[in-house]
């Protein structure tokens, strides 16, 4: 392994020809005018070899007749390796990584707190795993999703939800889909507009543009909030809705919610929540009783289902009485004690399906059983202390010289700091210090978002972090602060112990390498 | 307070540091009547033990099923190692690569998948994965109505030998865009598409792509070569959905077509065949793939290889301004995810079986369906709905409602398949029936003799129980 | 920081440039200020020869790292050249955006419906006044 190659080396060049993981193959199946029956013992072909395995893989080719036009020529270039190869391999790889088990990481509109061993134990467990979803309807799982869909309509103070869409981004685009079958249905297509705040998560306007709509910006008011005079402007016969989320993406309440409310309903149009930030309200106030019309949930993020390297999540979406007939399927439903999915029939002007099945049941399931242990107070702690930890880091970090973009408000569950001075003063930004925070052990905060705040650095701790994780935090950033000043070099050229140092995102382009292609 | 670190002096601490009395001051900035009441519906907290108990019985009211159905979701071993590694809390509990840095074993396990991914389907892009293979044929409709240079037509051509539910995914995601779907039927002899099946539906106008799903939703095999040439002959973009496992046996969709011809243009499918678990239907991936000249229209995320500041080579998300310009284009896509545990899976799993063990279990696959066609054919009332080559599924005609006879099967600890009667009519009392390398011969044996007692049974498994 | 603008082309608010050739064709491409917000160029496409355009439709693609941008044409009519060298060096955009950085020519159709444009100071003065 020289110097300069990768510290894990690919798959594909640990590979070499004939190499195999054995037990892993199923039995041969008997051939024509074989002795032996291989029905009785799954190992017995374990210790076929290679030529054999060829021979028995072709006749049971042959036996099911593919026609010769059909038959894949060569072999795929799929790695040949060793069942520990593998193992160490992926395990190497898995060392590389940054993760909630082995790091803080407070990134904001994330919510990355711990994910509990027992969700993922008690889902994994075998009758749920081995269950095919066109089996007869299992009724300890639905059990589990009908109390989780009950659950979440307590939380959120909607009269309907549904598990089905996959991700965050799917039940956005089931929310807004739903208010426009809504003003469809009631022969008011011409609303078509959809408002949205400036500061707004960037999937915002393809979402809308998805549901056949346009996005209408609005700005915000200097202490954060939707500014309503700009609301009022722009609400009217052409609005759909309105997108918001509260607390807001820049962190802080929009305590004049209310009035938002009786803004966009008067024009007629709906209110929909994106639920991201849930995590700051949960048990404290509800999307419903705010005046939402519906709400998509990140289960992936409040509920503390498992981030797997970039999913999957699960976008739940509940619903005002408004919406109740046009929600996604398939909902779970409860007949004289026995549960049952709820599909076209049951829901005739339901947006219709967004998933192959039902959406990540797997995923629901994980979520149900945070739930369950959280119980209905340790709900209301979570986001006490989500507040707490945020307040503290903020209170903290402002007294050690940092900026917060909105210093007379309340942190929520999350709070942002502007490094816009400093990046003037010393020249360095804001994803210089995110940089230099991995080299201190700390999963840099979201640095590319909220578009509104330059040089910001968007911080959410969550409730399952202690005191002193959080002090070491402050600690680290006193240090950058005064590298800031006295050693700027060393955040720019950040970080130093990562395995590697910042890469070559134009090389990344402009000589696309997406994918290992085998010598010619 | 599960998962709370916090003594009460921490609290104390705390919030002297922060300058506020109690916790409830920090939300003195939500007016009192937006205050929630108590969560009264939702149960009080339990410790593990009792959750785990209540997990496990409610498990238990599930218990085991032999299970003998497809259509979508496949059963197959998984390996012991798939599911050690990939609940790894260091892959487990990670988040997007956004700081590839600090995500370099995310990453390269990302760039290893889309290499094996391009490697089954004869391309060269994949992309990191999407939602789950309905969506995935969703957006790769979006995706050819984007790329399609020759043609401005928003209408795609989705054969009813594609998996029904696909075509009402697809329907879902895309119809706010003006995007239409023809739904042409195949032929009732083979349970496959034909050209002149097709033909006749170009009366009505242009399309954008054409839809093949191989094996289609019967597990019969189409003449892909075929139908790429005349939908390429007739300007439209060959979306091809495939099986990975079946991609083991049969030509690979770069393949398809004449001789020397480009091949499908966009390739998708259903991952959870490659060692994800049935679990009731999700989580499961789809995976997508397409030539290097449409990668700047493939949605999600793509990794690609690079170098650092020391020209050490590294992985690093990649294209990214791409999605942002997909946002805004003809068909809109607003997917910014991928199923990255569940991509940790597969890659894992086609690391242990390599080319030759795919082979085998697939080979496995379309032999073991074959015996339990046979097994069950020989039973009077049950024929086989087609006389085409499958690979591993195959729809069975029976004499009687199907309904019935499968809860019959129920009862007796088997899931016989699945009741056609909904999304096909036109086949009569038909259901689909798969056998993976996971159905030993007692397994078959089991089946068919269940099904016997259930037909031959007072009430032949004919009336509703 | 500082921009380059010309004082014999034409602009867009779009940040597009025209120039009129001796030949009759315009050529187009993109601004100082465009390039300089998008930063290092990775990606061009541009339309083949032989492409109608009308005035203000999307025609060609720029992307950075960072953002990938949609350009208009000014101007209606059909793309008589394209600049080819792009493909292997989109960074020419980033050095010479008003010289080797052009996009396209394009033979300006007989019923021009494009316009007006604004002169170098003008369109000094709206980026200053946006940024």
């Amino acid at each position: 392994m020289n110097d300069l190659g990768l510290i894990e080396p690919l798959i594909f060049e640990l590979s070499k020809p004939g190499r195999r993981a054995p037990s892993q193959f199923p039995p041969l199946p008997a051939g024509p005018g074989d002795g032996a029956r291989a029905g009785a013992s799954a190992g017995a072909s374990a210790g076929a070899r290679a030529g054999d395995a060829n021979h028995a893989a072709a006749s049971a080719v042959r036996g099911t007749q593919i026609p010769r036009q059909l038959r894949r020529l060569s072999r795929p270039h799929l790695p040949e390796v060793s069942e520990l190869q593998v193992v160490r391999h992926f395990t190497r790889l898995s060392q590389l990584n940054f993760s909630i088990d082995s790091h803080f990481y407070p990134l904001g509109s994330c919510t990355m707190k711990y994910n509990p061993k027992a969700c993922n134990t008690y889902a994994m467990l075998p009758e749920f795993l081995s269950r095919h979803p066109f089996a007869p309807e299992p009724q300890g799982f639905l059990a589990c999703m009908y109390e989780l869909q009950e659950m979440l309509r307590e939380i959120t103070g909607m009269q309907g939800v549904s598990l089905s869409p996959m991700a965050g981004a799917q039940g956005e685009f089931a929310g807004v889909a739903m208010i426009r079958a809504y003003h469809q249905r009631r022969g008011d297509g011409a609303r078509t507009e959809i408002i949205v705040p400036q500061a707004a998560h960037g999937t915002n306007p393809a979402t809308a543009a998805m549901c056949g709509c346009t996005v209408r910006e609005i700005p915000c008011d200097k202490s954060g909030g939707v500014d309503l005079e700009a609301l009022e402007a722009a609400a009217g016969p052409a609005t759909a809705g309105i997108m918001l989320t509260n607390p807001s993406t820049l962190g802080v309440f929009e305590h004049r919610i209310a009035e938002v409310a009786g803004i966009v309903h008067k024009a007629g149009g709906l209110l929909y929540y994106d639920g991201a930030n849930l995590n700051a309200i949960l048990g404290k106030v509800r999307p419903g009783d705010m005046g939402f019309d519906v709400i998509h949930m990140n289960l992936h993020k409040t509920f503390s289902t498992p981030h797997g390297g970039g999913g999957p999540g699960s976008g739940a979406v509940g619903v005002g009485p408004r919406l109740l007939p046009f929600l996604p399927i398939p909902l779970v439903g409860r007949e004289d004690g026995r549960y049952r999915w709820l599909t076209e029939s049951d829901v005739p002007d339901s947006i219709g399906r967004l998933s192959g099945f039902m959406g990540n049941a797997g995923v629901n399931l994980r979520a149900y059983i945070y739930m369950r242990m959280l119980g209905r107070q340790g709900m209301v702690r979570v986001s006490e202390f989500a507040a707490l930890n945020a307040n503290y880091l903020m209170k903290r970090l402002t007294d050690l010289g940092y900026e917060a973009a909105y210093p007379a408000r309340r942190a929520s569950h999350e709070f942002i700091i502007t490094l816009k001075s400093e990046s003037r003063l010393f020249e360095v930004t804001a994803m210089d210090v995110a940089k230099r925070l991995l080299d201190f052990g700390v999963h840099a905060p979201t640095t590319y978002f909220p578009l509104l705040v330059p040089e910001c650095l968007l911080i959410e701790p969550t409730e399952t972090e202690t005191k002193e994780e959080l002090d070491h935090f402050c600690a680290a950033m006193q240090e950058i602060r005064r590298e800031m000043q006295q050693e700027p070099e060393k955040l720019r050229s950040a970080p130093h112990t990562m395995p590697v140092r910042r890469l070559d995102d134009v090389r990344a382009v402009k000589q696309l390498d997406i994918a290992w292609k085998p010598a010619p | 307070m599960p998962f709370i670190p916090h003594t009460p002096a921490d609290v104390s601490e705390m919030l002297s540091v922060i300058g506020a009395g109690c916790i409830d001051e920090l939300f003195d900035e939500i007016p009192e009547a937006l205050k929630a009441a108590a969560l009264d519906g939702v149960p009080p907290g339990r410790c593990e033990m009792e959750v785990a108990r209540l997990m496990t019985e409610r498990a238990a009211a599930d218990g085991r099923l032999l299970n003998f159905i497809g259509a979508g979701a496949y059963e197959h071993h998984i390996p012991a190692p798939v599911w050690a590694i990939a609940t790894r809390g260091e892959f487990y509990s990670a988040y997007t690569p956004y700081q590839a840095e600090a995500s370099q074993g995310t990453l390269q396990l990302i760039y290893e998948y889309q290499s094996m991914i391009c490697a089954l389907c004869g391309m060269e892009a994949a992309n990191a994965s999407l939602y789950d293979g309905a969506s995935a044929v969703a957006e790769a409709c979006l995706m050819a109505i984007r790329a399609n240079r020759g043609s401005e037509s928003r209408r795609i051509l989705m054969p009813r030998t594609v998996n029904p539910t696909y075509s009402k995914v697809a329907q879902t995601i895309a119809r706010h865009q003006g995007v239409e779907f023809d739904t042409p039927a195949f032929d009732r002899l083979t349970g496959c598409m034909s050209v002149e099946a097709l033909q006749s539906s170009l009366g009505s106008g242009s399309y954008a792509a054409l839809v093949i799903q191989q094996p289609n939703f019967f597990g019969n095999l189409e003449d892909v070569d075929a139908l790429t040439d005349w939908a390429h002959a007739n300007r439209m973009l060959v979306i091809a959905v495939v099986n990975p496992i079946s991609l083991a046996l049969y030509k690979p969709p770069g393949d398809w077509g004449s001789e020397g011809k480009r091949g499908a243009d966009i390739v998708c499918g259903e991952g959870q065949p490659l060692g994800v678990p049935l679990a009731c239907g999700g989580p499961y991936f789809g995976f997508m793939a397409t030539r290097l000249s449409h990668v700047r229209q493939m949605p999600g995320r793509i990794v690609g290889r690079t170098v650092d500041t020391q020209g050490r080579p590294g992985f690093t998300l990649t294209l990214q301004a791409r999605e942002q310009h997909i946002r805004r284009s003809k068909a809109t896509s607003n997917i910014c995810t991928n199923q990255g545990l569940l991509v940790t899976a597969a890659t894992i799993y086609l690391s242990l079986l390599g080319p030759e063990g795919l082979e085998r279990v697939a080979a496995a696959c379309a032999e073991r369906t074959e015996r339990l066609v046979q097994a069950l054919t020989c039973i009077p009332g049950v024929a086989a709905g087609f006389d085409t080559p499958r690979f591993h599924e195959a729809v069975l005609v029976l004499d009687r409602p199907v309904a019935p006879l499968l809860a019959a099967l129920a009862e007796r600890g088997i899931a016989g398949g699945l009741d056609l009667g909904a999304s096909h009519p036109e086949l009569g009392h038909s259901m689909l029936v798969c056998a993976t390398e996971t159905k030993l011969d007692q397994d078959i044996e089991a089946y068919a003799s269940a099904m016997r007692s259930a037909i031959e049974s007072p009430c032949g498994g004919r009336g509703a129980a | 920081m500082s921009e380059n603008v010309p004082d014999d082309l034409q602009y867009t608010r779009s940040h597009e440039w025209v120039r009129n050739l001796a030949n009759g064709q315009v050529e187009i491409g993109i601004t100082d200020h465009a390039q300089q917000a998008l930063g290092d160029l990775v990606f061009v496409e541009v339309p083949e020869v032989g492409r109608e355009l009308k005035a203000g439709e999307a025609c060609a693609v720029v992307e950075s790292v960072k953002a990938a941008s949609d350009v208009y044409s000014p101007v209606s009519g059909r793309v008589a050249e394209r600049n080819s060298t792009l493909s292997e060096q989109p960074e020419l955009l980033n050095s010479d955006p008003y010289g080797a950085g052009w996009l396209i020519r394009v033979t300006r159709s007989a019923t021009p419906t494009e316009g007006p444009f604004l002169k170098a100071a003008e369109y000094a003065q709206f980026v200053k006044e946006a940024g």
